[in-house]
């Protein structure tokens, strides 16, 4: 066995056992990717706990975002299985794949707020297309729902008008209004300033506690996202290299993920190198 | 290169045909098949309506116009040649509903709103919107190509209609006002000539030039590369390939209804 397995191991031993003991809301097993000549997911084994924040993090290129994209269920996969709260989502279809999509919240990186609706119409989209809810209820989770992402008195106001910080809390509120037991974020402070990054940062642990969510996020924030986030999942090459608490994974005595969090620390843009 | 490599070159250029051709197919079945299936939103097919039908009306009524003068203009200069000014009304209305009313009035409305149509879908494309309705559960296809396809079906009658209409007024403004062909036989001509079946065989070619054009500029939107040259190239190609198929099938569908 390899230092870097050893490493894994360990790392992994104990957020198994806490895993264990609360449950996985999500479980990948030895999940493949190809698109084309490459191997883009090349066996991944992960498990996200209920009620904790775990971030994918890695070099670009390692297949986090390709991971993500199988978690929501807009890509297949060639081989191996995702089970989400219990049920294997790689072989389902129509109302019972939609079933399991319900249970999802999902913050894309660009936010995908539809240009031509208002914020208001937005946050109520999910609610007015796939429930029977009166508009009188709707309106009031709408208005609750952009409360708790800070977006009070934004009603009216277009996407376009709102700041990239603004967007993503609509695009936060959005993905949360329906009530999901599980949510995702896609590099959800891509763009952003420093100072409003902390703020989104902030907004998603709270977020996390007050709705009691399942987080899964992919972030380029290293090491600050640490700060608000349980465990870390770190992808190299197609493969989970290192999974574990963020205090397991910190302390592991792996020499990949020592460069790239040094890396990106320093800032640098070239991750590839690894 | 050798004979072997380009051979294998070929036959990858034509299961990638095949596979386009067939994704090309599919789209148009499952966009039809998906205005039968629940959810039901009147909403959206009313809203499409509104931007297909309604907001291409004034294009239209000024396109029609335009085509009746130079037809009557042309038709009276032709026609008194052969001493038959008379049947001026019957020549104008006869091209209009059989043939130029469907072709001009479809290959308006592509360029109007069908190249916006694939630019809006290529532009939700690259922003993950249509990702964001997968993720929310929402048939992407159904929401978003469904009701345009019913709105085409829908609109392009009634735009190919009143194309026709405007373009007969068109030309009797120009052929009896202008240049002074007989008032009486323009209308009577017309009435005795003009058959249901050549009106029928315009409003066919509009259902299917409908389809097309919905068919065409939908598919091409969504399959738009993610990123901003890619909603251009998706828009391009939606508005040339629709202006060759409307033409395309009004051969076809001429030979079949003459």
């Amino acid at each position: 066995m390899s230092q870097t397995e050893i490493n894994h191991a360990e790392a992994s031993a104990q957020p198994r056992k806490t895993a264990a003991a609360a449950g996985n809301a999500i479980e990948v097993r030895e999940l493949r990717k190809r698109f084309g000549q490459q191997q883009v997911l090349d066996g991944v084994t992960l498990d996200f706990p209920a009620g904790e924040i775990t971030t994918i993090v890695g070099p670009s290129g390692s297949g986090k975002t390709v991971l993500l994209k199988h978690l929501n269920l807009l890509l297949r996969p060639d081989s191996g299985t995702i089970v989400i709260d219990g049920v294997d989502v790689t072989k389902l279809s129509g109302r019972a794949l939609d079933a399991v999509r319900e249970k999802l919240g999902m913050l894309f990186q660009s936010g995908a707020l539809f240009d031509s609706l208002t914020v208001f119409e937005n946050v109520a989209f999910p609610l007015v297309e796939k429930t029977n809810l009166p508009r009188e209820e709707i309106a009031e989770r709408v208005r609750e729902t952009l409360k708790a992402v800070g977006l009070e008195g934004m009603d009216d106001k277009y996407p376009s008008q709102l700041s990239g910080g603004m967007q993503k809390r609509a695009a936060l509120a959005r993905a949360l209004v329906h009530r999901p037991k599980i949510l995702m974020l896609d590099e959800p402070t891509t763009g952003l300033d420093p100072a409003r990054t902390r703020a989104i940062h902030e907004l998603i642990r709270r977020t996390q506690q007050n709705f009691h969510l399942t987080v899964v996020m992919v972030s380029h924030d290293v090491p600050e996202v640490f700060q608000i986030c349980d465990r870390v999942a770190f992808l190299h090459n197609g493969k989970a290299r290192l999974h574990g608490t963020v205090a397991e994974v910190m302390a592991a005595d792996d020499d990949v993920f020592k460069r790239f969090v040094a890396g990106r620390a320093a800032g640098e843009e070239n991750e590839t190198a690894l | 290169m050798s004979i072997v490599e380009m051979i294998e070159r070929l036959g990858a250029l034509v299961l990638d045909g095949v596979v386009d051709l067939g994704d090309f197919v599919l789209f148009l079945l499952y966009s039809v098949l998906d205005v039968f299936l629940p959810p039901y939103k009147p909403r959206l097919w009313i809203r499409q309506i509104r931007i297909i039908g309604a907001d291409s009306l004034f294009l239209i009524i000024l396109i029609g116009g335009f085509t009746g003068m130079v037809l009557g203009l042309q038709g009276y200069n032709t026609l008194r040649r052969f001493g038959s000014e008379g049947a001026l009304g019957t020549v104008v209305a006869l091209v209009l509903v059989r043939e130029l009313g469907p072709v001009l009035a479809a290959i308006m409305i592509t360029a109007r709103a069908g190249s916006a149509m694939a630019a809006e879908i290529g532009s939700m494309q690259a922003t993950e919107q249509i990702d964001a309705l997968t993720v929310m559960a929402i048939n992407p296809v159904q929401y978003l190509v469904s009701p345009r396809m019913l709105a085409g079906v829908f609109s392009f009658p009634l735009l190919t209609a009143i194309f026709d209409v405007i373009g007969i007024f068109g030309g009797y403004m120009i052929g009896v006002g202008l240049m002074g062909a007989p008032s009486g036989p323009y209308f009577n001509g017309i009435a005795a000539n003009m058959t249901g079946h050549d009106i029928m065989t315009g409003i066919y070619k509009a259902l299917v030039f409908g389809v097309v054009v919905m068919w065409v500029c939908c598919y091409k939107g969504y399959h738009a590369e993610r990123m901003a040259t890619g909603v251009s190239r998706a828009t391009t190609e939606a508005v040339v390939l629709s202006s060759v198929l409307i033409l395309a099938f009004d051969y076809f569908l001429t030979s079949i209804l003459l």
